[in-house]
C-alpha cells in the first residue's frame, strides 16, 4: 500500500504524499539527491536523501524513504499454464509436445479461456522473434529455456525412467515460467508474435533457433562489451546512474550464481539422505526380524515404517528445494544476462551516435578544405552527404535518449517483479519446510507409544 | 560432568555407591587424548576414599586385553573396548576451511571455524563418553569390578606405559588371533547339548549380522543430515553477502533476504545440526554399541564352545589312555578339569546372556523413546520458527 512517513526535524518538516511528488522546503540543504520522476501511476519514486543540517544540535542523517505503489488495479490478469506433456512421432525425430493453456480477461484476446499445442523449437523461436524486435531498444526480454542434447536425446530413444520423467517435467515447468515471465512485461504481452503462439492453432515450425538463446545473448553482450572498451564514456549524473546499476547487476549476478550453486548442493545431499534413509529403514525391518524379544521387535519394524515415510518426505522435499529455490535461481542467472545485454545495447547505441557525430565533423571538415578549391560538384556531393549525415546524428541522439529512458523503466520494473518473485518463492519454500515438520511431528508422535511399550 | 541425557547407551550403571566412577575431564593434545578418571568409593581395598589419575587411550585398551586373556573370566562377556578417539572428520573440515580461507568473506570464515569448534566438541563429548562408559560397566559387574588390574587402573598414579608394554609381551595377543576364528568354530559345530545355548548361538550370529549392516546405514544417514547442515551454512553465508549487496535496492527485498537467512543460519542450522547429532547419538552409537557388546556376548559363546571342545577331546585322551592302561589317572584328572571348566562357563554364561538380552531390551527402549521425543521437539520448534517467518513476510 502506500507509505506515508512525517519526518520532523529542528525546525522543517517534510510530508510525502501519495502519488509520489515531494515537497521540500526551502532551508533544506541536500547534499546528494537522486531522484526519478514518477513516470506514471505505476512507477515508484526512489528517493535518497542526505541531509546536512547547519544546526550544530543535529547530527548528519542520511535516510532512506520507501514509497510503494498502489497494489491492486492491475489490469494484467492472465494465467499460463503449461502440461500435458506428450511424446509425438518416433525415433531421433520425435518429439515433445506440451499443452500451453491461457486464462484471461485481458481484452487482446479473443476467447478467456483457450489453448493450444506447442513444442520446444515454438519456444525457442518465439524467444528469438522478440529478442530481435525489443532487446536493441533496451527492453529486457526474458530468456528461453536451455536447450539439452542429452536430455532430449534420452526422450526421443525411448527411455521411460526416471530421469527422463524428472527432464520432462523440469522442461514444463521451465516453459511455463518462461511464459509467465513473458506475458507479465507490459509490452511484450501486445505483441503479435505473442498473441499469435498462445492463440494460434497452428504455428509456422521455427527454424535457426540457434540465434538467441543465452549462449547467443552471451555473445552479444562480448561483442558489445568490446566496444564499450574502445571508448571513453562521458560522465554525467544520467551515466553515474547507469554505472552504478550495471555494477549492481554485475555483482547481483556472482552472488545468485554462487547461491544457486550451494541450492544445488543442498538438493543433491537431500536426495542422497532420501537414499540413505530408505536404506536405513530395510536394515531396522530386518533387526526387527531378527530380534527375539517380542515388543522391541515390534517397536524395530514400526521404526522402519516411519523411516520409509520419513524418506519419502525428503524426497518431496528435495522436489521442493529445487523448483522452489534452485530453478528460481537458475532463472534469475539467465535474467540477469538478458539485463547486461540491455545495458550494452545502450553503450552500442551511444557508439553508433558518436561515429555518426566524428563521421559529420570529417565531412565538415572536409566542406571547409573545398570552400578553396574549385570543385563545384564535389562541393555539393559533401552538403549533401553532411546534411544526410546531420539527420543521422539527431537520430543517433534520439535513439539513445529513448533507450536510455527504456532501460530506466525496464530496470525499475524487472527489480519490483524480481521483489515480488523472490518473496513469493521464498514463502512457498518456507511453507514446504512447515509440512515436511507437521509430517514428522505426526509420525514421530505416532512411534512413541510403541518404543513406550517396550518392556 | 556429561549431563544424564547423553549417556545413552547403557543403563542403570553408576548407581552403587560403592564404587563410583566418571571422565569428569578430558585433554586433547594434537593426536592424544588424556583421560581423567576420578573414582570415588568406600571399599577397603582402594588406598583412599577418592582419587583421580590421567589416562590414555591404549590404557583402556590395555585393561580390556588383560580382562579378555583372564582365564577366571571365561565365562563373562567382557565389556567392549571402547574405539580410538577420531578426530579425522573436523580434522578434515579444519583442512578444508584453511584451504578455502583466501575465497571465503570474513563473516563466512567466522561462521564456519565456529561450526568446526562445535564438531570438535561432539566428537570430544562422545569418545569421553564411550570410554566413560567402558569403566562403568566394570564397576557395576560383581566379578570385574573385583579385578585387580582395574583397581590398578584406578588407582594408580605412574603412568601405565611400562605395565602395558609388559603385558603386550607376556600374552602376545595369542587370544586376540584365536577370537578372529570364532564364528568358524561355532558354526562348524561342536555339537551343542544345551538348548539355551544352541538358542543363543543362532540368535547371536543372526543379530550380529543385522547389527551391523543397521549401524553402518544409520552412519550414512547422520552423515548425510550433517551436510545439509553444512550447506544451510554456506547458504546462510551466501544470503549474507547477498542481502548486503540488495541495499541499493529500494525495495523490501532486503528485509526479506535478512529475515531468510537469519532464518536459515539460526534456526534450520542449528536445528538441523541438533536433529543430526541427537540422531547420531541416540541411534547410531546406541546401534554400534551395542554391535560391538554383542561381539562380546560371541567371544563368550566361542571361549565355551573350545572348552566343549576341549572337554571331548579329554574324553577321548581318557578312552585312549585306559585302552593303553598308560597315565589313565592323569587323563581322569585332566577330564575331571575339562567338565569342571565346561560347567562353570556354561553356568556363568548362561547368567551373563540372561543379563545382557534384559539389558539391551532397556537400553533400546530408553534410547528410541528419547529419540523419538527429540524428533518431535525438534521439529515443533522448527515449525514455530518456520511460521514466524512466514507471517513476517507475508505481512509485509
Amino acid at each position: 500500500g502506500f507509505y506515508r512517513q512525517t519526518l520532523h526535524t529542528n525546525k522543517t518538516s517534510i510530508k510525502f504524499l501519495n502519488k509520489g511528488k515531494l515537497l521540500l522546503p526551502l532551508d533544506f540543504y541536500c547534499e546528494t539527491s537522486l531522484c526519478f520522476q514518477a513516470l506514471d501511476n505505476r512507477n515508484v519514486m526512489f528517493v535518497h536523501l542526505s541531509a546536512f543540517y547547519s544546526y550544530r544540535s543535529l547530527p548528519f542523517c542520511r535516510f532512506f524513504l520507501q514509497i510503494e505503489e498502489e497494489e491492486g488495479g492491475d489490469s494484467f490478469d492472465i494465467h499460463i499454464s503449461v502440461s500435458d506433456p506428450e511424446k509425438v512421432g518416433d525415433g531421433m525425430n520425435a518429439y515433445m509436445a506440451y499443452k500451453v493453456t491461457t486464462k484471461t480477461s485481458v481484452a487482446l484476446f479473443r476467447q478467456r479461456d483457450f489453448s493450444v499445442k506447442r513444442r520446444f523449437s515454438d519456444f525457442l523461436g518465439l524467444h528469438s522473434k522478440l529478442a530481435s524486435k525489443y532487446l536493441h531498444i533496451g527492453y529486457i526480454v526474458p530468456p528461453a529455456p536451455e536447450k539439452s542434447i542429452v536430455g532430449m536425446t534420452k526422450v526421443k530413444v525411448g527411455k521411460e525412467d526416471q530421469s527422463s520423467n524428472e527432464f520432462v517435467e523440469r522442461r514444463r515447468s521451465a516453459l511455463e515460467r518462461y511464459l509467465m515471465r513473458t506475458v507479465k512485461h507490459p509490452i511484450l504481452l501486445k505483441d503479435p508474435d505473442v498473441l499469435q503462439f498462445l492463440e494460434s492453432s497452428e504455428l509456422p515450425r521455427a527454424v535457426n533457433t540457434q540465434a538467441l538463446s543465452s549462449a547467443g545473448i552471451l555473445r552479444m553482450v562480448n561483442k558489445a562489451a568490446e566496444a564499450v572498451n574502445k571508448m571513453t564514456i562521458k560522465m554525467n549524473e544520467s551515466d553515474a546512474w547507469f554505472e552504478e546499476k550495471q555494477q549492481h547487476f554485475e555483482n547481483l549476478d556472482a552472488q545468485l550464481r554462487k547461491l544457486h550453486a550451494s541450492v544445488e548442493c543442498l538438493v543433491c545431499h537431500r536426495k542422497e539422505l532420501s537414499v540413505n534413509t530408505a536404506q536405513f529403514a530395510k536394515s531396522a525391518a530386518m533387526l526387527g526380524n531378527s530380534e527375539d524379544h517380542t515388543a522391541l521387535s515390534r517397536a524395530l519394524s514400526q521404526l522402519a515404517e516411519v523411516e520409509e515415510k520419513i524418506d519419502q518426505l525428503h524426497q518431496d522435499q528435495a522436489n521442493a528445494d529445487f523448483y522452489l529455490f534452485s530453478e528460481l535461481l537458475g532463472d534469475y542467472v539467465r535474467l540477469i544476462s538478458a539485463v547486461k545485454g540491455v545495458f550494452d545495447q545502450r553503450m552500442k547505441t551511444w557508439q553508433k551516435w558518436q561515429d555518426s557525430q566524428m563521421l559529420l565533423q570529417k565531412k565538415r571538415e572536409a566542406e571547409a578544405k573545398l570552400q578553396f578549391t574549385n570543385k563545384p560538384d564535389k562541393l555539393q556531393q559533401t552538403k549533401d552527404e553532411i546534411k544526410e549525415l546531420e539527420g543521422r546524428v539527431q537520430q543517433g541522439e534520439r535513439d539513445f535518449e529513448q533507450i536510455s529512458k527504456t532501460i530506466r523503466k525496464e530496470v525499475s520494473r524487472f527489480e519490483k517483479d524480481r521483489v515480488k518473485d523472490f518473496k513469493m518463492s521464498i514463502v512457498k519454500y518456507l511453507e514446504s519446510l512447515v509440512q515436511t515438520q507437521q509430517q514428522l511431528i505426526k509420525y514421530w508422535e505416532a512411534f512413541l507409544p510403541e518404543a513406550k511399550a517396550i518392556s | 560432568m556429561l549431563p544424564e541425557k547423553l549417556r545413552s547407551v547403557s543403563v542403570d550403571l553408576n548407581n552403587d555407591a560403592s564404587l563410583l566412577i566418571d571422565i569428569p575431564d578430558a585433554l586433547c593434545e594434537r593426536d592424544k587424548v588424556k583421560f581423567t578418571v576420578h573414582t570415588k568409593t568406600t571399599l577397603s581395598s582402594f588406598q583412599k576414599p577418592e582419587f583421580s589419575v590421567p589416562r590414555q587411550h591404549e590404557d583402556f585398551i590395555w585393561l580390556h586385553d588383560t580382562l579378555v586373556e583372564t582365564e577366571d573370566y571365561a565365562g563373562l562377556i567382557i565389556p567392549p573396548a571402547p574405539p580410538k578417539p577420531d578426530f579425522e572428520s573436523p580434522r578434515e573440515k579444519m583442512h578444508k576451511l584453511g584451504e578455502g580461507e583466501a575465497t571465503m568473506t570474513k563473516e563466512e570464515y567466522t561462521k564456519m571455524k565456529q561450526e568446526l569448534e562445535a564438531e570438535y566438541l561432539a566428537v570430544f563429548k562422545k569418545t569421553v563418553q564411550v570410554h566413560e562408559v567402558f569403566l562403568q560397566r566394570l564397576s557395576s559387574h560383581p566379578v570385574l569390578s573385583k579385578d585387580r588390574n582395574f583397581q590398578i587402573f584406578l588407582e594408580y598414579d605412574q603412568d601405565l606405559s611400562v605395565r602395558r608394554k609388559n603385558a603386550k609381551e607376556m600374552f602376545g595377543g595369542f587370544f586376540k588371533n584365536m577370537v578372529k576364528s570364532a564364528d568358524e568354530v561355532l558354526i562348524a559345530g561342536v555339537k551343542e547339548v544345551d538348548d539355551f545355548f544352541e538358542q543363543e548361538k543362532t540368535f547371536l550370529l543372526d543379530y550380529f549380522s543385522k547389527i551391523k549392516e543397521a549401524t553402518a546405514k544409520a552412519e550414512k544417514m547422520t552423515r548425510s543430515h550433517k551436510n545439509i547442515a553444512d550447506d544451510y551454512i554456506r547458504l546462510s553465508a551466501t544470503l549474507n553477502s547477498l542481502s548486503a549487496e540488495e541495499s541499493t535496492n529500494y525495495y523490501i527485498i532486503k528485509f526479506c533476504l535478512k529475515l531468510f537467512q537469519n532464518f536459515l543460519r539460526v534456526c534450520l542450522k542449528k536445528v538441523e545440526g541438533r536433529v543430526a547429532s541427537d540422531e547420531e547419538l541416540k541411534l547410531t552409537e546406541l546401534l554400534r554399541y551395542y554391535m560391538r557388546d554383542i561381539q562380546a556376548a560371541k567371544d563368550l559363546l566361542y571361549r565355551r564352545a573350545r572348552a566343549l571342545a576341549d572337554y571331548e577331546n579329554s574324553n577321548k585322551a581318557l578312552d585312549k589312555a585306559r585302552l593303553k592302561g598308560k597315565d589313565v589317572s592323569q587323563a581322569e584328572e585332566h577330564q575331571k578339569r575339562c567338565l569342571q571348566k565346561f560347567d562353570t562357563l556354561s553356568e556363568s554364561g548362561k547368567k551373563e546372556l540372561t543379563n545382557f538380552k534384559a539389558r539391551r531390551v532397556v537400553a533400546f527402549r530408553k534410547n528410541l523413546v528419547e529419540m523419538a521425543e527429540l524428533e518431535v521437539k525438534h521439529a515443533k520448534n522448527n515449525m514455530t520458527l518456520l511460521q514466524g517467518c512466514i507471517e513476517l513476510l507475508s505481512g509485509n
